[in-house]
């Protein structure tokens, strides 16, 4: 087990080194030039060409690549071209709202798309299971912007239940922070509940086949016990991998979803660079991002040896 | 090991911890959407409108421009002009204050302008004028000219970007192509740097030492007293959570309604829209001198006479309630305004521009027209452009792209293509734009002059320099003529049309929203 981690930690250098080159090159073949935006809608050529140089925007690419290296290397990622802050700073400023609306999205998504799963495999054919199959493809249709607008427009403006946009910190108070958080995570949970409900449905469907629930039925024990401790925790290893290819994919979603809800989190923030062509925020941000995805799928692969004994590693 | 009572308080406790709420201020706060986010705490080191904006909050001017166009003293309290109207004396109000307590000085100022007259176009010119800019004591300087510039008073009172703000001697002594790091100004708001989250929040509180002029706030000028104790400008880049957000009370104000979206406020009792901007905005058609064929001063003409206003405001704003066609270069109803030789940006004429075509030998190479998508007030611009330009016989390549991208684009000088290109229109607000030394467009200078770089236009620069020296307004408005009238039969760019920006507030939230044409915040009420 310790071996399977240490080789798969030292498996992600690479793997964060070529994201990072990939990164480095295709910024620098993307239209737009920081500084013409850094000198404002009115800029002149000549305060464009002083920004220029004092960004070292003029240096030879492989001079600014090797000198971006070098200090990643030494824990700096750098300065944000706009903001003259740390990019660590402004990361650290945003990362709280993403991560709790990610949470808050992940929790509210196990609690409702689980028990639809298995309320649809176990009454598989029924209009129950049908109603969930159609909720699933209603919601992997619907885009999240649309959504929330929607909500926003039913539940904020006019029903007045919830704020428009914003983020509260926990510290502002538990209520403050959910109350700001209800519409956005139903609205970037939407398509991962159909998602997981759908999976969640096709590995229970699977295991009631099973001898071993026939065997289970045969001892007399109730469908509730047979479902959960029998079906559910065989039919876990899909759901597991598809819950933490979610919360990767949720990554995606945050971007849409902090732009309708105004959330400050990092997903704006990648919209913001990217629009101001901010290389050293984007490029952190994508090394961060990256990281994430590989810490997700070592701990989905971890998890795999809580789920099932006869797998080790 | 706990009782039960225990266990149950504990738990209690925790649980009204949970739903604690911070307890409510009774200080009064602003919270304001501006039309975009502050990126950079320098005005003078960008021209972004929001720095800006951001500048009027934070620093004050010597000279201010006020709503009937006339240049009023701001920091200074009296000043003197020579009789040979080459010796400025300027001396500051008693009493002014930085943020930090220190007084506000003569030293101060110079050091600001000589900061500014390094970057901003007109302060260079001012520069260039002048001979000796001193401090004489602590509250009196002293500007000498090396020759009459007729627009002393104008640059210093400059409405725009780049505005001479004053800033303390050790922070305007920061080099003018590094961004200063200390945000200390002597205007009616204080920057809370340690509140600021960018791309979300910008935190002001009202600078309890400012000390406001006696006469009522006009524009730029009078009095900037404060009377909330807080402005947040809040960042909500999507429009329509922006306008939900004013509908519901979760804002108070915002800079910059979309026009479309306008009908939404409209209809809400408590909601007021206004346009505080009278001048507004003018469009701009820019054609790239550099390269075949509008450096061919017959085909530029051809596609002034394709394109016309109307089109244009129609496509765009569509309401004529907030635009205006408008003949006039230096904007319509102010003092350089005049309609002459602007027939050909006002009406389309395909038949002229076909024969222009055909008399310079256009070979149907297509232009490559920039077309900007993600700015509401100029995504319909270049779509517009294109079919009156086939309809005057040009064949165009329309080039999507974002506002930024196009942005860095007009820079290039490369051939048109995948690089370069041939025309971009993009929008001036008012204030940059009053006459040909701040108005960027008019420069005919080739590689010096602003992106298109104007070049083969006659006698452009002579009569830029008479106008900058010309001191008598009546001279200057001869000249500014000559200007537009040379600008339109040579094709330096057209002048696309008028429009008005709209801002929208909570009336019954707050009060006295002052007219500017810019954001200003001193003087509302909450």
């Amino acid at each position: 087990m310790f071996g399977f981690l240490v080789r798969r930690l030292l498996a992600t250098i690479p793997v964060l080194g070529m994201v990072a080159l990939f990164v480095f090159f295709m910024l620098r073949l993307t239209p737009g030039d920081p500084a013409a935006i850094l000198a404002g809608d009115n800029g002149e050529p000549y305060q464009i060409e002083a920004i220029r140089e004092s960004l070292g925007l003029n240096e030879p690419i492989p001079t600014q690549l090797f000198i971006w290296l070098g200090n990643i290397l030494q824990g700096d990622l750098g300065e944000s071209f706009f903001f003259n802050k740390k990019v660590t700073e402004l990361i650290a400023m945003r990362v709280e709202a993403t991560l709790s609306l990610a949470t808050v999205t992940l929790i509210f998504t196990l609690a409702v798309a689980i028990p639809l799963g298995v309320l649809a495999a176990y009454r598989q054919g029924s209009w129950v299971d049908r109603l969930v199959m159609g909720f699933s493809v209603l919601g992997f249709s619907v885009p999240i912007f649309v959504l929330g607008y929607f909500l926003i427009f039913v539940f904020s403006v006019n029903l007045k239940w919830f704020p428009v946009q914003g983020f509260k910190k926990i510290g502002d108070g538990f209520w403050p922070f959910l109350h700001h958080l209800i519409l956005p995570s139903f609205s970037l949970g939407v398509i991962y509940i159909a998602l997981i409900a759908r999976m969640t449905r096709a590995s229970v469907i699977e295991v009631l086949n099973e001898d071993y629930i026939r065997t289970a039925y045969a001892k007399g024990l109730s469908n509730m016990v047979v479902l959960m401790r029998h079906a559910l925790r065989n039919a876990a290893v899909p759901i597991v991998t598809i819950t933490g290819i979610g919360i990767a994919l949720l990554i995606g979603g945050v971007v849409v979803t902090e732009s309708v809800y105004n959330i400050p989190g990092l997903g704006r923030l990648t919209v913001d660079a990217v629009l101001g062509r901010d290389y050293p925020t984007i490029q952190a941000l994508i090394l961060v991002f990256s990281c994430v995805y590989v810490v997700i799928n070592l701990l989905i692969d971890l998890s795999y040896t809580l789920l099932d004994p006869r797998i080790r590693y | 090991m706990f009782k039960k009572p225990a266990i149950l308080a504990i738990a209690l406790a925790f649980c009204a911890s949970l739903f604690a709420v911070n307890p409510v201020s009774a200080e009064t706060t602003l919270r304001v959407v501006m039309h975009s986010d502050l990126k950079i705490v320098d005005p003078i080191w960008t021209t972004a409108y929001m720095s800006r904006n951001y500048g009027y909050m934070v620093y004050d001017t010597l000279f201010a421009l006020d709503s009937k166009l006339h240049i009023q003293p701001q920091m200074v309290g009296d000043y003197s002009v020579s009789d040979d109207k080459l010796t400025y004396t300027m001396t500051l109000r008693e009493g002014l204050m930085f943020h930090d307590g220190a007084p506000v000085t003569a030293a101060d100022a110079v050091a600001s302008l000589k900061r500014w007259g390094k970057k901003d176009g007109m302060g260079q010119m001012l520069m260039e004028y002048t001979a000796n800019l001193s401090a004489v004591n602590d509250k009196t300087m002293k500007l000498v000219l090396k020759k009459p510039f007729g627009l002393v008073l104008d640059a210093l009172s400059k409405p725009s970007s780049n505005v001479p703000f004053i800033m303390p001697k050790r922070v305007a002594d920061t080099p003018a192509d590094e961004q200063i790091k200390d945000h200390t100004g002597s205007g009616p708001f204080i920057f809370k740097e340690d509140e600021w989250k960018p791309g979300d929040r910008t935190v002001f509180v009202k600078n309890p030492n400012y000390k406001a002029r006696s006469e009522p706030s006009s524009w730029m000028a009078g009095s900037k007293a404060v009377n909330v104790d807080r402005v947040e400008w809040i960042s909500i880049k999507d429009h329509q959570t922006a306008v939900s957000a004013l509908l519901t009370g979760e804002i108070d104000y915002m800079e910059a309604v979309p026009h479309d979206l306008l009908p939404l406020l409209e209809s809400d009792p408590n909601i007021q829209t206004a346009v505080l901007n009278p001048l507004g905005n003018q469009y701009m058609f820019r054609m790239n001198h550099l390269h075949p064929p509008f450096d061919d001063v017959r085909v530029r003409r051809a596609a002034m006479w394709a394109v016309n206003q109307k089109d244009f405001l129609q496509g765009v704003i569509g309401n004529p309630k907030y635009y205006k066609e408008c003949a006039a270069m230096f904007f319509c109803d102010t003092p350089l305004a005049t309609d002459k030789g602007a027939e050909i940006m006002m009406r389309s004429d395909y038949a002229k521009s076909k024969a222009l075509l055909k008399e310079a030998g256009y070979d149907g190479t297509p232009i490559v027209l920039m077309h900007s998508t993600d700015l509401n007030v100029l995504a319909n611009l270049a779509p517009v452009a294109k079919q009156n330009l086939e309809r005057g016989g040009f064949k165009v390549d329309m080039q999507s792209m974002d506002w930024q991208t196009l942005v860095s684009r007009r820079s290039k000088k490369d051939a048109p293509g995948k690089v370069g290109w041939n025309i971009f229109m993009t929008s001036w607000q008012s204030l940059d734009i009053l006459n040909p030394i701040m108005a960027a467009g008019y420069r005919a200078n080739c590689n010096k002059a602003w992106f298109g770089w104007p070049c083969d236009i006659p006698n452009m620069e002579v009569l830029r320099k008479a106008f900058a020296e010309e001191p008598d307004p009546a001279q200057q408005k001869a000249i500014a003529e000559a200007i537009q009238v040379r600008a339109m039969e040579f094709g330096t760019h057209g002048h696309a049309g008028q429009w008005l920006g709209v801002a929208a507030w909570r009336k019954d939230l707050i009060s006295n929203v002052p007219d500017a044409p810019l954001p200003v915040q001193w003087g509302i009420s909450k």
